[in-house]
């Protein structure tokens, strides 16, 4: 056994059980007698419902109950946005009125013996409507728009000296518009619930990256004490942000399970998962950027509108990120919501720097043609110590060493910079690359430990593994704290019974988590050590000085005693520990709010006093078809510098992931929007497209080494979303590059090039 | 999904005596029944699984007759077949890049070419305008999202796009269909197998009531050594055709004796560009007598909004095809 686990790469300790098929998601929870649930969702966009025709759908037999807001009204309790101190990810209560507010609002939930019957009986449930014309989106005349510094307390748009008179007055600039699309998370394991009482107690069995925040959420929704509520979620089979907030479904079916006495198990349909749940908005940005001739940048304006629903004023706001991006005496910044008639947007993957830092990573790359200056160099001189807004130092920065490592790893020096001059065939080839970054984010933990006297140790904390790896690396930080061979540990995680801990997302789990099991596992090394140096071969050492190391608590000169020796020199049984963790910087209330099942992730990169963030460079080669401008990637590679890295097999899997999606978004991935209707179009993963095998030949990710204390106790910075960052501008950059073309709209397709 | 009494039939007699000539659908590999069931699309009262059948409905034979493939046999199998790759490589071509590799382990050629539209308004039940699904009712595409719609062959009633790729290269080739129905056998060309919309989008072939797709023939014809399926889209698997086309060219030397051309992606129904193949007939094919045909063969083009791209894109795919032809050795 190596006397450090962090940094192996052991394969994932739950591997077996999800490629053996023992892993048991929650849509696979097997419950005795369950009514089956089915979804009605409406068929406009904006309207009210005008009649519900119910006597055709009763009929059907095995139909036990309709719930509509005919027999739902004031049933479920308001639970409050969660950007505005609340759980759920809509405002709007389901079943409520007759008042529609977005296609695919949930308007019936049909229940039933079979879940055929229930679905039948949703095709013959007939719902009547008066329409009225929706707002879809940019360009819909009745869409309103507002600054999220109106919209949201808190929110201010980063500013630095004076962009417009700097930008006015340099030699060199760039102004232009770009647009990223509606996108949709997909995760192949649907937006399930499962809801079942055990005497007054609720049990929910969903998929979700936040099983603490359902759990106080449908409490305050149904009038309960949280603790009258377990939400398990034990594996997800893909979630990327959408299973992070709490939707309408969850307290539909608890509500119904209490009705009808009897478990409920709702399997919502692959289109209804398009509006039941949130996604990523389209946006519309403005960069104008600014340098001298020798490319040091003298101003950078971004403006960004954020499409978001009529009642919720959801932004993602990448402006913090861009805004800090380079060294830049002269920064201004907008972010404006745009309220449609349309389902509530939310987290997917990265939210705000995959929308924000394309249309920063094109702009630097259209600078650089404008000042004929590689890409490269132009970020070198631009690379900065501290960002640029609050002065705030970086933890650590390595930018431009991923930048080294990836341009020799990709053969950069080969790339002769004149557009269409590499080609093979009819194919058009292009050479482009873009910078990464995904701030680093924390939040306050709990974990309990428990070190058995037969040398086996068990980790409990309701943190997730949304397919990350994260039972396996919670298991290396709790065996090498712990001085354990791997298959020692046990981690439990995945319900709301055991010790919270945040929701998984910001790409935070790693870091909170690994620190606080850190914690309870120095817990229990202190007190076995205290009980050591009372007596036996460590009597009288400094009990600070002992390690558990490979079965051993061992002092520096090698003295050791067995592990089963010092735990029973300190306790008659079991030790456990109880850790909090509460990240430095962080105020105090955010241990209240995660007992309370509240979203409150600190770190990152403006918050202070220092900024933190994991950084990239990726490199991609497209080829373009001279005649038909299909544009495939052969061959993509990413260099990361992400602090230290737990298991270098989970994180390589992680960024890949994060590259090939990068791909889809640029090239594949697009919720189409019938503009007339505000409805989704496309809602199904045949047309939703995604990118095949074939779509990502040649992945390669480098991590580079990276210490970096600073960001907290372990060194840990998140990355599960640093990978899809860069992709999209890269891809862009690249298509520039074989065809001399500029494609700012998203996702570049054939007809963005023919 | 809605019940429905399923029959399996062990026999082609008995699977026609089973469908009667009411609301019933034959099952194969159900790649599109089952799907469009679950949407509530297509909802038949029977349904009669003919899978039975496929020992004798599943045969691939090439010879000096022509080619003969049996309605049951797999779209992978054919795909494979070392005849077809040989002697027809647009038939094998069109079959390899549909689909995926499951699907087409599952799909049969007969319910291929009767594969529905992926018009989304007519497979989404949620838009009462759909005159393919209701007559009558309207078409909610007209105004909505046409991105994959039809180009040629539409009608004020229907735009929705023909699917498949198959289709195209028995077209290009003068395929015939056999079928098998209440009124005994009968042969037809494959171009008289799919229907325009025109007014009645809700028919899309010529199958009577009840009558079974049992095979097809393709002629023989040994210059189709030299033919392509290219299909363009937007990945590089398992995606339907943005555009495609199917080319055949007998050449000689540079000049063509005869071209045939099916296009995908971008009509209503398999769509033979005889135009197109008449402005070839006698020429050299250099980059002016392509270019001259495919506008011929999108002379009569109709956009709506977010497809107006197609006919410059439908033009710039049957120039590359023909060169790509040209290219073969025969």
């Amino acid at each position: 056994m190596p006397d450090t686990m962090i940094g192996q790469s052991p394969i994932r300790i739950d591997g077996r059980a999800k490629v053996t098929g023992a892993a048991r998601y929650p849509s696979d929870v097997v419950v005795p007698n369950p009514a089956w649930a089915f979804l009605v969702t409406s068929a406009i966009a904006l309207g009210r419902i005008t009649a519900i025709e119910e006597a055709e759908a009763r009929a059907v037999p095995g139909v036990l109950e309709i719930l509509t807001h005919r027999n739902m009204r004031g049933t479920v309790r308001d639970a409050g946005f969660f950007a505005a101190g609340g759980y759920a990810a809509e405002t709007i209560r389901p079943l409520e009125d007759d008042r529609i507010w977005h296609d695919g609002q949930i308007v019936a939930m049909v229940l039933a013996d079979s879940f055929e019957a229930a679905r039948e009986a949703a095709f013959r449930l007939r719902v009547d409507y008066a329409a009225v014309t929706p707002a879809a989106g940019f360009g819909s005349a009745s869409a309103t728009t507002e600054p999220a510094a109106k919209a949201r307390q808190g929110h201010e748009d980063p500013q630095v000296g004076d962009a417009d008179a700097a930008f006015a007055a340099a030699p060199v600039k760039i102004e232009a518009d770009y647009a990223t699309p509606t996108q949709h998370h997909n995760p192949i394991e649907l937006f399930t619930t499962t809801a079942l009482w055990e005497g007054g107690k609720l049990v929910i069995h969903e998929p979700s990256q936040y099983v603490t925040g359902i759990r106080h959420g449908v409490a305050t929704q149904l009038g309960l004490d949280p603790q009258q509520v377990r939400v398990e979620s034990h594996y997800v089979g893909g979630a990327f942000g959408s299973k992070g907030s709490l939707t309408q479904r969850t307290a539909l079916v608890a509500i119904a399970a209490r009705r009808l006495g009897r478990p409920v198990k709702l399997v919502p349909t692959r289109d209804q998962g398009f509006t039941i749940a949130t996604y990523r908005a389209e946006t519309r940005q403005h960069v104008k950027l600014a340098a001298d001739r020798d490319g040091k940048l003298q101003a950078l304006v971004h403006e960004g509108t954020e499409v978001t629903s009529r009642p919720d004023p959801y932004k993602v706001a990448g402006t913090q990120t861009t805004a800090r991006m380079y060294d830049c005496p002269n920064v201004r910044t907008k972010v404006t919501l745009l309220h449609a008639d349309r389902n509530t947007p939310g987290f997917m993957r990265s939210p705000p720097e995959v929308p924000y830092m394309f249309a920063l990573e094109s702009a630097v790359d259209e600078l650089a043609v404008a000042l004929k200056l590689d890409p490269i160099e132009l970020r070198r001189r631009n690379d900065s110590k501290k960002e640029p807004i609050k002065g705030l130092p970086w933890s650590s920065r390595g930018l431009m060493r991923c930048y080294e490592a990836g341009a020799e790893a990709f053969g950069w020096s080969r790339r002769n910079p004149e557009p269409r001059s590499m080609r093979e065939g009819d194919w058009l080839i292009g050479w482009g690359c873009a910078s990464t970054i995904y701030p680093t984010h924390i939040g306050a933990a709990t974990a309990r430990v428990t070190l058995t006297p037969d040398g086996q140790a068990r980790v409990q904390t309701a943190a997730h593994d949304i397919g990350t790896g994260a039972y396996t690396v919670i298991a290396q930080a709790a065996a090498e704290m712990l001085g354990l061979p791997l298959e020692k540990v046990q981690v439990a995680l995945g319900d709301s019974d055991l010790p919270p801990a945040p929701v998984a997302g910001g790409s935070n789990t790693t870091a909170s988590v690994c620190n606080v099991v850190a914690e309870a596992c120095g817990q229990i090394r202190a007190r076995l050590a205290r009980a050591a140096v009372e007596d036996g071969p460590l009597k009288g050492r400094d009990p600070a000085s002992l390690k558990l190391v490979s079965g051993e608590l061992r002092a520096a000169d090698g003295t050791a005693e067995a592990l089963p020796e010092a735990m029973s020199r300190a306790a008659n049984g079991a030790i456990e520990a109880y850790a909090e963790y509460l990240p430095q910087g962080m105020p105090k209330e955010s241990m209240r709010k995660l007992y309370s099942g509240k979203q409150a992730l600190g770190g990152g990169i403006a918050e202070g006093p220092l900024a933190m963030a994991a950084f990239g460079a990726e490199f991609v080669e497209v080829r373009v078809h001279a005649r038909t401008a299909e544009v495939r990637v052969p061959r993509v590679l990413g260099a990361f510098a992400a602090g230290r890295i737990v298991n270098p097999r989970t994180a390589r899997s992680q960024l890949m992931g994060g590259l090939i999606w990068g791909i889809g978004s640029a090239l594949h991935e697009e919720t189409e929007i019938d503009h007339g209707r505000a409805r989704y179009v496309n809602d199904n993963i045949l047309e939703y497209l995604i990118p095949v095998n074939a779509d990502a030949p040649k992945v390669e990710v480098m991590l580079l080494e990276e210490t970096d204390t600073g960001v907290n106790p372990l060194g840990i910075k998140g990355l599960g979303e640093l990978g899809n960052v860069g992709t999209n501008a890269a891809i862009a950059n690249a298509v520039f590059h074989a065809t001399g073309r500029r494609a700012r709209e998203l996702p570049i397709r054939i007809e963005s090039l023919l | 999904m809605r019940p429905f009494t399923y029959d399996r039939a062990d026999a082609v007699p008995a699977a026609l005596r089973a469908a009667g000539s009411g609301a019933s659908s034959y099952l194969a590999g159900g790649t599109t029944l089952l799907d469009l069931m679950k949407l509530d699309v297509m909802r038949p009262e029977r349904v009669v699984d003919i899978t039975p059948l496929a020992s004798r409905l599943g045969g691939i034979e090439a010879g000096p007759q022509g080619l003969r493939l049996g309605a049951l046999a797999h779209m992978s199998a054919v795909a494979d077949d070392a005849m077809v790759r040989r002697d027809y490589p647009v038939i094998a071509e069109s079959l390899a890049l549909a689909a995926s590799g499951q699907l087409r382990n599952m799909a049969t050629l007969g319910g291929n070419v009767l594969q529905r539209t992926r018009c989304n308004y007519f497979r989404d039940v949620s838009y009462a305008a759909c005159n393919k699904r209701r007559p009558g009712s309207g078409c909610s595409a007209l105004d909505g999202v046409t991105r994959l719609h039809a180009v040629l062959g539409t009608s004020e009633h229907c735009i929705a796009s023909y699917p498949g790729d198959f289709a195209q290269a028995l077209l290009a080739l003068d395929g015939t269909v056999e079928l098998e129905g209440p009124q005994g056998p009968r042969r037809i060309p494959f171009a008289e197998l799919h229907r325009l919309p025109g007014d009645t989008p809700h028919l899309e072939t010529t199958l009577a009531p009840g009558e079974l797709i049992t095979g097809f023939g393709v002629p023989p014809l040994p210059w189709a050594r030299r033919s392509v399926y290219l299909k363009v889209r937007d990945r590089e698997s398992y995606a339907f055709a943005v555009a495609s086309a199917a080319v055949a060219l007998d050449l000689d030397g540079g000049r063509v004796r005869e071209a045939r051309i099916a296009l995908g992606g971008v009509a209503t129904r398999p769509w033979r560009a005889r135009e197109a193949e008449a402005v070839l007939a006698g020429q050299v094919l250099d980059e002016a007598a392509a270019q001259r045909a495919a506008e011929a063969a999108f002379r009569d083009a109709r956009t709506h909004g977010d497809n107006d791209f197609k006919p410059e894109l439908g033009r710039r795919t049957l120039v590359r095809a023909l060169f790509q032809a040209q290219r073969l050795g025969a």
